[in-house]
């Protein structure tokens, strides 16, 4: 049987990094309280106080006294951060200087109020935001909250108080604390301090006693606080059971589905799962299925709460779209694999679906299969209302309207001369079609109209008695009825129909948008091409500028990679991509981080991390949802792209350190062998010197001249090699000058003494030969490598040629040698590190060919070799004139 | 007075110290010897040499700078013997006063002929208006010049620039110096002027202009009149 008590590695690997991650930020500490007075700002100060007895480096960032003395008397002793003055339509606000604390790196900073909303042109709308960022900058927050504050407990605490709370701080706070620490009174003590006047000043006490204050709602918020904190305090000894490898239970494996509609209500539903995942340990999935039926600007705005409220909550926001809403759930919550689905229990469920169990609730019951499902109160209205939508009436605008009853009257009015003829019937039918085609071209509520109006029309001017509405005949009558009938039944299948249609198409557009940016993205050979495409695609496809910046690889800091239809970036926009790429989290424009900036940026990101982030300048609210999760696309795969290009960065670094590696042996063995070789001529020739005794003077002369050769020879392999570092390490300046080739060539051979011997040296300079722009040493040492290298192959007596010529563009010096030439494999290694000729040394160094290979492609020419016919290696180079 | 044929190596290694003791002790010089700049500066104003061999990467101060302060108290003809072998750093010596410039490793017998051009050429200006090199004679009074007793004609600039070759016969001249001195500042760095006039007076004066023997390139530096022996 399986062990089961043992946490599986994942988990436990996810444990280490949670602490990894934690070292690196700071660490926040909440007092929690169930209201206002029981002296939350006070333990926290006393708290802080003590630290900053003990020498840590303590700053207030933010309290606020209330005027309580003892408060202000712990206040006294610590440094306090002067308030930043916001002018906010006339009114002078006061707000914590998250720069300066950011600035002053403080240890620990003591924070209030962290449910706190900050003035508009803060760096951020709340409070708590503020203080996410100084943890992520490593430095250690106290804060306070009461527990009316906390997102999915402020609708019971409204319910208990009847007061709305606005200000609320999303639970996973919590799960980033790293201490929380509940200041508890009893509501006994807490009314009697109120009364004391230490809460309130007495005015005021009284008031607050009558309403806020009660035993009974503060006896409820207590218990509140209290099960919030016995929820943590349980969850650590699980997370310590689990580190500690005590068997237990461990984390559930549970996945809680939410179904998120445009009902203001839903907000309850979400609260309410959040807790359950909380309480069960499980993670959540919020799921809006996005159907061809057309929301308002009111809904829209309302489901967009919800969604944003679920991923506060720390929800996985999954938008889909699908024809039916339960299909869409089911479907999501097999894919997530889903063990609860939790929905909102339908109010106004109407008597056939009571009848035919057709309502969402009941569908999902039957269709869900294994998975639990969870009906909650409250909510599903969604579904009502949108049936209501079915047919809406105020889609189109007015012209439309007129339109089509136009249409209708006009079609009555040719038809009305032949009426005789035709017969009032296959009017009825001629109207009918006009009515079945009218949804090609119009809207719901136009064709709707039509429908209606056709049959009257037909009753008024065609049935008789002509000009009544009274129809005479009793088939007419079944004919009104079912004329009236089909026309609205078609018109209404029809719009649906097109509804659909729109909805697939719109899906389609979406697909090919990303199939298109992937293909692009694809097909992009660099980073800047990646970047480059993922702009144009963003432009294309949200019709907004946008922008994008990449960290940079040494330094870290933000780029912007530019292409040239790109506007200038003003420098706080950069501050906001900076901002998003550090924090990985959504802001600018329309969010609640940086609302000032002018884009909305996103971070991008990989699996390995964040590299950059994208800005997109949206001209309207940016309309979350489906276009949010469009944009989501966007950057992963934007994510993936630069990972990609990064990753072949690395692998070709790879090579190359391979390569390297292989060169850099090559190179030890060489040089310790063309080191030692004259070194060893040198010591013995000398050390024979010193114990000589008499000998006769040619002896003597013959190793005087073998130290001698032996020392110009390693002289050669230094300079070598000293050229060659130069040559590579990329500082080598090439000055151009205008020179005189047979100058050049005067002065490499002056280099070599008696190793030219009875070699004879041609040289062939057209008279009319022109200066040549180089750089006169080095190319005069290019000349000297060959030259030497020619002597090495070339017998005694036999010459070698040296010729100049010159075209329109270029300059070309051919050196050729009488020697033995080289076998055909070798030419096109020959200008390699070290490369000799069937592993013979000749006394060359190996690098002097690959020296003047870089000089002169550092000119812009380039060097060949071939064999000549006659035998001998012969040496072209071309330098552009 | 400075001491007749005396010279003062600044070198901080030993082994070339003793290696120049040896050599120019056999070719008649007295050595002194400095292993520091601080010393060298002492010496140079204690035994007055006739000649300093300078090392440029000395322990306690760069070379370089030890010239200036030299130069700004005698006149002596400065050597420079260094393992920098760069243009710059060679141009950069001889515009800092120096004499001339042998780069190390280096050959004995080149470094000695070197010592004697430039205690020869520092020999004070010459009364007579006539200077002689080899073949070549230049007469100033007569604004003449003769190549192997025969008048050659010259255009005035290239007469300047024999001139300025023959009165720094032996010595090392950077293209700027020369380009200064014949042409004037605005001049300096239009280096193929001076390569069409050397080419000139090589075509003027050398038995085989292709393989000059009177007027040498000094690549990447400039130009050096050889003294005719």
């Amino acid at each position: 049987m399986e062990d089961t008590t043992r946490p599986n590695p994942d988990e436990l690997l996810e444990q280490i990094k949670k602490t990894e991650q934690k070292e690196k930020k700071g660490k926040l500490k909440i007092y929690l309280g169930m209201c206002a007075g029981v002296g939350k700002t006070f333990s926290m100060l006393q708290d802080a106080s003590k630290a900053h007895g003990r020498g840590t480096d303590v700053l207030i960032g933010y309290v606020e006294t209330h005027g309580r003395a003892e408060t202000e008397f712990l206040l006294f002793y610590m440094p306090q951060l002067p308030r930043k003055k916001i002018s906010y339509k006339g009114f002078e606000l006061e707000e914590m200087d998250v720069d300066t604390i950011l600035e002053k790196k403080p240890k620990l900073v003591v924070v209030d109020e962290l449910a706190h909303t900050n003035a508009p042109g803060s760096r951020h709308n709340k409070r708590y935001l503020d203080v996410l960022e100084l943890l992520d900058n490593g430095i250690n927050v106290y804060t306070a909250i009461n527990v009316q504050h906390i997102e999915s407990l402020a609708d019971t605490v409204s319910q208990i108080t009847g007061i709305i709370i606005k200000e609320t701080v999303p639970d996973s706070i919590f799960d980033i604390a790293d201490e929380i620490e509940l200041v508890d009174i009893s509501p006994d003590e807490l009314i009697q301090r109120l009364s004391d006047g230490k809460v309130y000043t007495a005015d005021k006490a009284k008031d607050a006693v009558e309403n806020f204050f009660r035993k009974g709602n503060l006896s409820a918020l207590r218990e509140l606080s209290l099960r919030l904190a016995a929820d943590r305090v349980d969850r650590q000894v699980r997370d310590y059971m689990q580190e500690n490898r005590i068997p237990g239970p461990w984390k559930s494996t549970q996945r809680i589905l939410i179904g998120i509609g445009p009902n203001p209500n839903s907000s309850d539903l979400v609260r309410w799962a959040r807790r359950i995942a909380y309480t069960m340990e499980a993670s959540w999935v919020a799921v809006h299925v996005d159907t061809p039926i057309q929301l308002n600007e009111k809904q829209k705005l309302s489901l967009n709460n919800n969604l944003d409220l679920a991923r506060e909550l720390g929800a996985e926001v999954v938008i889909t779209s699908d024809i039916d809403v339960v299909k869409g759930i089911i479907r999501i919550a097999k894919n997530e694999n889903a063990t609860h689905i939790v929905v909102g229990k339908s109010q106004n469920r109407n008597l056939f679906s009571k009848i035919f169990k057709t309502d969402i609730v009941n569908r999902i019951l039957d269709e869900s299969g294994k998975i639990d499902v969870y009906v909650v109160s409250g909510d599903t209205e969604t579904v009502d209302e949108q049936k209501k939508f079915r047919l809406p009436a105020a889609q189109s605008d007015i012209s439309k309207y007129i339109i089509s009853s136009c249409l209708i009257f006009l079609v009555a009015a040719i038809c009305y001369p032949f009426s005789d003829i035709l017969g009032h019937q296959t009017v009825a039918l001629i109207l009918l079609l006009v009515v079945s085609l009218l949804p090609l071209i119009m809207g719901p509520g136009p064709v709707l109209l039509a429908a209606i109006l056709s049959p009257m029309i037909w009753n008024y001017f065609f049935v008789p008695p002509k000009f009544t509405l009274w129809i005479s005949k009793s088939e007419d009558i079944l004919t009104f009825i079912m004329f009236f009938i089909i026309a609205y039944v078609t018109g209404v299948l029809t719009t649906r129909i097109r509804q659909r249609e729109k909805a697939i198409r719109q899906r389609e557009e979406r697909a090919v948008a990303l199939y298109n940016l992937a293909n692009d993205l694809s097909k992009a050979i660099n980073l800047d091409e990646v970047v480059k495409e993922s702009v144009k695609n963003f432009k294309k496809v949200f019709h907004s500028e946008a922008v994008i910046f990449l960290k940079e690889e040494d330094t870290a800091l933000l780029k912007q990679v530019i292409d040239n239809q790109a506007e200038n970036i003003p420098e706080k926009e950069f501050s906001v991509a900076e901002w998003v790429c550090a924090n990985g989290k959504r802001a600018g424009k329309f969010t609640d981080s940086l609302p000032f900036a002018e884009y909305v940026y996103y971070p991008i990101k990989g699996p390995r991390g964040i590299y950059g982030s994208a800005g997109i300048k949206f001209a309207n609210e940016v309309q979350f949802g489906e276009q949010e999760a469009l944009i989501e696309n966007f950057v992963n795969q934007v994510g993936s792209a630069v990972e990609r290009e990064l990753l072949n960065k690395t692998a070709g670094k790879t090579l190359i350190l391979e390569e390297s590696e292989k060169l850099y042996k090559t190179l030890f063995d060489s040089i310790s062998h063309e080191l030692k070789t004259p070194i060893a001529a040198i010591m013995a020739a000398s050390s024979y010197l010193t114990q000589m005794k008499g000998g006769d003077k040619d002896t003597r002369t013959d190793i005087y001249n073998e130290i001698s050769t032996a020392s110009i020879r390693l002289n050669r392999l230094v300079e070598n090699l000293l050229d060659m570092a130069r040559l590579e390490s990329g500082k080598l300046v090439v000055n151009l000058s205008a020179c005189d080739v047979q100058d050049l060539i005067n002065g490499a051979l002056n280099q070599f003494g008696t190793e030219i011997g009875t070699r004879k040296i041609n040289i062939d300079i057209p008279e009319n030969m022109p200066f040549v722009k180089v750089d006169f040493v080095l190319i005069e040492q290019v000349l000297k490598n060959i030259i030497q290298n020619a002597l090495l192959y070339t017998p005694a007596g036999a010459g070698i040629d040296i010729k100049v010529s010159f075209d329109n563009e270029y300059s070309y010096i051919f050196i050729s040698d009488n020697g033995p030439g080289i076998p055909e494999k070798g030419i096109e290694h020959i200008f390699e590190k070290f490369y000799r000729v069937d592993n013979k040394t000749a006394g060359g160094t190996g690098l002097g060919l690959s020296i003047s290979k870089g000089i002169i492609e550092a000119h812009k020419g380039t060097i060949t070799v071939v064999n000549k016919k006659s035998g001998g290696l012969k040496f072209q180079i071309k330098i552009p004139k | 007075m400075s001491e007749p044929n005396s010279i003062l190596v600044i070198d901080d290694e030993v082994q070339i110290r003793r290696l120049l003791r040896i050599s120019l002790e056999d070719s008649g010089f007295t050595v002194h010897e400095a292993e520091n700049a601080k010393r060298g500066l002492q010496e140079s104003a204690n035994c007055r040499p006739s000649l300093i061999l300078l090392d440029l990467g000395l322990p306690d101060e760069d070379g370089l700078i030890l010239l200036k302060k030299l130069r700004e108290f005698v006149e002596t003809p400065v050597i420079i013997l260094s393992v920098r072998n760069s243009e710059k750093d060679i141009i950069t010596a001889l515009d800092s006063g120096a004499n001339d410039y042998i780069t190390k490793p280096f050959n004995t017998g080149e470094l000695l002929a070197r010592i004697r051009a430039c205690l020869r050429s520092y020999q004070p200006e010459q009364k007579t208006s006539v200077y002689i090199n080899g073949n070549i004679q230049i007469d100033f009074s007569a604004h003449e010049v003769k190549n192997k007793e025969r008048i050659v004609k010259l255009t005035s600039t290239e007469f300047s620039l024999l001139a300025l070759f023959i009165r720094n016969a032996g010595k090392v001249m950077t293209h700027q110096y020369i380009l200064k001195e014949v042409w004037g500042k605005p001049f300096s760095d239009e280096i193929q002027y001076l390569r069409v006039y050397i080419a000139q007076l090589r075509k003027k004066f050398e038995d085989d202009p292709s393989r000059p023997k009177i007027f040498i390139t000094e690549s990447g530096i400039g130009y050096r009149m050889l003294i005719q022996e």
